[in-house]
């Protein structure tokens, strides 16, 4: 045992200790309330605990990690777009209903969704009258085209997504509104505002997704006046239920009530709590400690309890009564770039598949409760997920060394061959995974060696073609989770030849497949996201078979919830708790 | 001793500067030696080219190293502007930078975060400083008793457990089970806002800090006390017909303070520039939480603000221990 490796060892003891320690005291908290919950996984199943419209009371996040930004134009962590569900309203949401009724997109700031004509290529919004920024003024068109706008201004607001860019910009090369040489500075052609209620997107081209990017943070109204650029994500105008009344980064962010917010024009946020405070914590397990003795009602990153809180919670039936195991809507896997010999075999790729020992690398990523174990590349709750298509045997759950040696034989390299393991340092599952994908392949004579490199260099590390290449990374351990609910925003930065970056890329076998390519095109025409769903199935085969990548887990988080909580699901378009309709017992 | 002063200070500022070029080299240059791009760390998961250009430009990126430098040192002294699209976002001296991560300038940043770790570090000194040395002197005269041999165990202990173990038992032991203490929030403004909370935020962070450093100090004064007592000037006051305890207070303890002094200036200065694992472990918002927080998120200025900081922590902390060796030990004349 390393080093490294009993620091990790004794901080796990005491973390069990302090936890011990917790559950047998009391604790210094006002929002104590009975540990009896609704059951384990109660909130994934579909239904809402705790229904209240009871208003009032102070709701407690916690994170370890901060926000990466609140201007809604620069935002990219998928718990901060659930923050960003309190302040921040679009056009078209997520509807804040369990089950697979979260998934769909319902009218925020629209009065309905959109119309389309011109054979799919232009969509027209109403904007609901009676919106209000919490300034008071009226949002108009202008408001939410001006808001758009400023995701082409990249060189000041960079951080967020960009898709907005690839489908309106359609040649003009708009440089945002801050070089804007239109008086008015809404300068953007393929969008227009004939009055204060219309908004007209003109498409290039049909897009069966674009009402998705419709319900991204980045397309959230922005009041011109108030837009200091850069600045503005320390201050951002609010047009949700609540107003962000402070923000200390690393610290706290605490939301209060919009006062010029209408209930009567919203009917997916319901405002309940009277504030909404979120504080980042240095200290995860801390933060666990809390959550157990009432504290905090939830960890809004959503990526689960540390291992002591969750060896405790499922040995606890008290406690394990408040927790759920929810699907976050991400995929752990590995992937194998084609540009590194021998993986540009696919007999190489097939033999790896078939050495690895999948219930060994899900016991690596912290055992059941991490995640269901991975047989294909697209998660449940993706349109066009199917978890039964398993091509390659994954979920029996074991080697299948004769397979594996039959295709090292038809690859060439019946005596095995030398590779390397890209893994992130900082994430330690990823390196358990990777040290048990090692351990498999000695099986077959494939020596791997394990290179790890600091997470916050992935665009250049294992994001650089050029650099995986020149490092020889034969295989790479990463994780994934869509951007919009659709199998386009899950898999097309993944799997679409044009989505080859030279920094940044995420296309990490390098796949560039007419078939595969054409499919996303196929989708991208359908007329709706339901007819476009079997087309990425379709992709999702084609890239399996083609034995591109090893999925381990369909991901989980073991989540605790305060019993105190009420209007608790699961919203299945993120996996997370819906801070939309969250709402605190007093 | 105006002189001696004056020549020490402007050795602090030549220090600062040495550090500054050798700090602003690491985070700066051998970036661009090794061919990876800062920029790219700030620009998210997109690589939009627009984007890491406007990044480069606007943290000074796109200039000749040496002109970077050179902007760096002008900030500190005069302040400087960063672009922000519609308009400038103007960093006041003493500007370190430009916190891309946090949309703001550095000190600004900063500032509120010394007051934390000046609290903790301040509290946690006098706490160590008194329990170390007392129990170092109590050890020292009763020499192979029970109560020495017990109070070194226990400073041995102390030496030995780590912060992220004594701290988040105490925690749960003080906080979560027994319930003497609130849950562990630094308030807003700190001691002026809200007195209460701010004891209760500090108390387990001293007592842990403390305890593991008056566990060193006590050894050091047993240890330095034990060759005083057997100095020969030490058997020439207790010929004279010195009370015993003139003889400790006024000989043997004065000279133990010497090296005491000299240790606890390092430490002083040291944690001043935040107590990394102190902070973290309580999750306090001073310098060491920031910088850990730096460091996970590659915000290059925050992590050279915080260096710099507790650069000059440690320098000036060197500068008055010099100073109060004259008042300790008469034999030395500052020159």
């Amino acid at each position: 045992m390393n080093s490294s490796r009993k620091a990790v060892a004794l901080a796990a003891v005491v973390a069990a200790l302090s936890l011990t320690a917790t559950a047998c005291g009391g604790g210094g908290s006002d929002n104590k309330t009975s540990t009896k919950g609704a059951g384990y996984d109660a909130a994934t199943t579909g239904k809402v605990l705790n229904a209240s419209t009871k208003k009032g009371g102070t709701l407690k996040l916690m994170s370890p990690q901060d926000v990466d930004f609140l201007d809604p134009a620069r935002s990219y962590y998928g718990f901060v777009w659930n923050i960003q569900r309190l302040y921040v309203r679009q056009l078209l949401t997520y509807d804040s209903k369990p089950g697979e009724a979260g998934t769909k997109l319902v009218p925020d700031l629209a009065e309905t969704l959109p119309v389309l004509s011109n054979g799919g290529k232009t969509y027209t919004f109403k904007i609901k009258k009676g919106v209000k920024f919490e300034d008071g003024t009226a949002i108009t068109s202008k408001d939410i085209k001006y808001g758009i706008e400023r995701v082409f201004a990249q060189d000041v607001l960079s951080g967020g997504p960009t898709y907005l860019i690839n489908v309106l910009d359609q040649g003009q090369k708009y440089p945002g509104p801050y070089k804007d040489k239109d008086p008015n500075k809404l300068g953007l052609k393929s969008v227009l505002t004939p009055d204060d209620q219309t908004i007209v997107f003109n498409l290039k081209q049909p897009n069966s997704d674009f009402s998705y990017l419709m319900a991204i943070s980045d397309s959230s109204p922005v009041p011109m006046a108030k837009d200091d650029g850069a600045k503005y994500t320390n201050h951002p105008v609010a047009t949700g239920p609540y107003k962000v009344a402070s923000f200390k980064p690393g610290k706290e962010t605490v939301f209060e009530r919009n006062p010029n917010w209408d209930p009567k024009t919203d009917k997916v946020h319901t405002g309940l709590p009277d504030k909404v405070t979120f504080t980042v914590t240095s200290n995860p397990d801390d933060m666990d400690q809390r959550l157990l003795s009432g504290d905090v009602d939830y960890a809004v990153d959503g990526t689960g309890v540390q291992q002591a809180a969750k060896i405790k919670i499922l040995q606890d039936p008290k406690y394990k009564a408040n927790a759920d195991d929810p699907f976050t809507g991400y995929i752990r896997y590995f992937a194998f770039p084609q540009t590194v010999a021998p993986f540009d075999n696919i007999e190489c790729r097939k033999a790896v598949i078939y050495a690895a020992d999948p219930k060994s690398l899900q016991t690596a990523r912290g055992g059941p409760s991490s995640g269901d174990l991975g047989a294909n590349m697209l998660p449940p709750g993706v349109p066009g997920s199917d978890k039964s298509y398993d091509p390659w045997g994954l979920t029996a759950g074991k080697p299948q060394l004769d397979k594996a040696r039959a295709a090292l034989k038809a690859c060439g390299k019946p005596n095995g061959f030398k590779t390397t393991i890209a893994v992130r340092s900082n994430k330690k599952p990823e390196v358990a995974t990777a040290e048990s994908l090692q351990a498999s392949l000695k099986a077959i004579n494939v020596d791997v060696q394990i290179a790890q490199y600091d997470g916050k260099n992935s665009s250049s590390e294992i994001g650089s073609p050029t650099n995986v290449k020149k490092k020889g990374y034969g295989i790479i351990v990463m994780g994934w989770g869509a951007d919009y609910n659709s199998g386009a925003g899950f898999l097309q930065p993944l799997v679409d030849g044009s989505f080859i970056l030279p920094n940044g890329n995420n296309n990490y076998t390098m796949l560039n497949d007419k078939t595969v390519n054409g499919l996303f095109a196929q989708a991208a025409a359908a007329k709706t996201p339901e007819e476009a769903a079997p087309i990425y199935g379709q992709v999702n085969k084609a890239i399996m078979e083609k034995a591109l990548y090893l999925p381990i887990n369909f991901d989980k988080a073991l989540v605790y919830r305060n019993p105190r909580l009420t209007n608790v699901f699961y919203n299945e378009s993120m996996g997370r708790l819906d801070l939309a309709v969250l709402g605190v017992a007093k | 001793m105006l002189v001696y002063i004056l020549r020490r200070l402007l050795n602090v500022v030549i220090m600062l500067v040495v550090v500054s070029m050798v700090t602003f080299g690491i985070f700066f240059m051998v970036p661009k030696i090794t061919g990876s791009d800062p920029a790219l760390l700030y620009a998210g998961r997109t690589t939009d080219k627009v984007a890491i250009e406007g990044i480069r430009k606007k943290m000074g990126l796109d200039k000749p190293i040496t002109t970077q430098y050179g902007l760096f040192l002008k900030g500190v002294v005069a302040g400087r502007d960063y672009d922000a699209g519609p308009d400038t976002t103007h960093c006041p001296a003493p500007c370190f930078g430009y916190s891309f991560k946090n949309e703001q300038p550095v000190w600004q940043d900063l500032k509120d975060k010394v007051p934390v770790t000046l609290s903790l570090a301040s509290g946690a000194s006098i706490l160590w400083l008194l329990g170390g040395v007392a129990t170092g002197v109590i050890s020292a005269l009763r020499r192979r008793t029970l109560l020495d041999r017990a109070t070194m165990i226990t400073a041995l202990a102390g030496v030995s457990l780590p912060i992220y173990f004594t701290g988040l038992v105490s925690s749960a032991i003080f906080v979560y089970s027994l319930g003497w203490l609130d849950t562990i929030n630094y308030p807003d403004g700190g001691l002026a806002s809200d007195p209460g909370g701010w004891l209760n935020a500090m108390i387990l962070p001293w007592i842990t800090l403390a305890f593991l450093f008056a566990a060193t100090y006590a050894r050091l004064t047993r240890a330095t006390m034990l060759e005083i007592l057997g100095e020969d000037y030490i058997r020439t006051a207790r010929a004279k017909g010195l009370t015993e305890s003139v003889v400790i207070r006024k000989h043997a303890l004065r000279s133990t303070l010497t090296p005491i002094i000299t240790v606890f200036g390092l430490d002083l200065g040291a944690l001043l520039g935040g107590a990394v694992l102190t902070e973290t472990t309580f999750s306090l918002p001073g310098l060491g939480k920031a910088a850990v927080d730096a460091i996970s998120t590659g915000d290059l200025p925050v992590i050279m603000g915080v260096t710099m900081i507790a650069a000059f922590f440690v320098v000036m902390a060197n500068l008055v221990v010099d100073l109060l060796y004259a008042v300790v030990d008469p034999r030395v004349r500052l020159t």
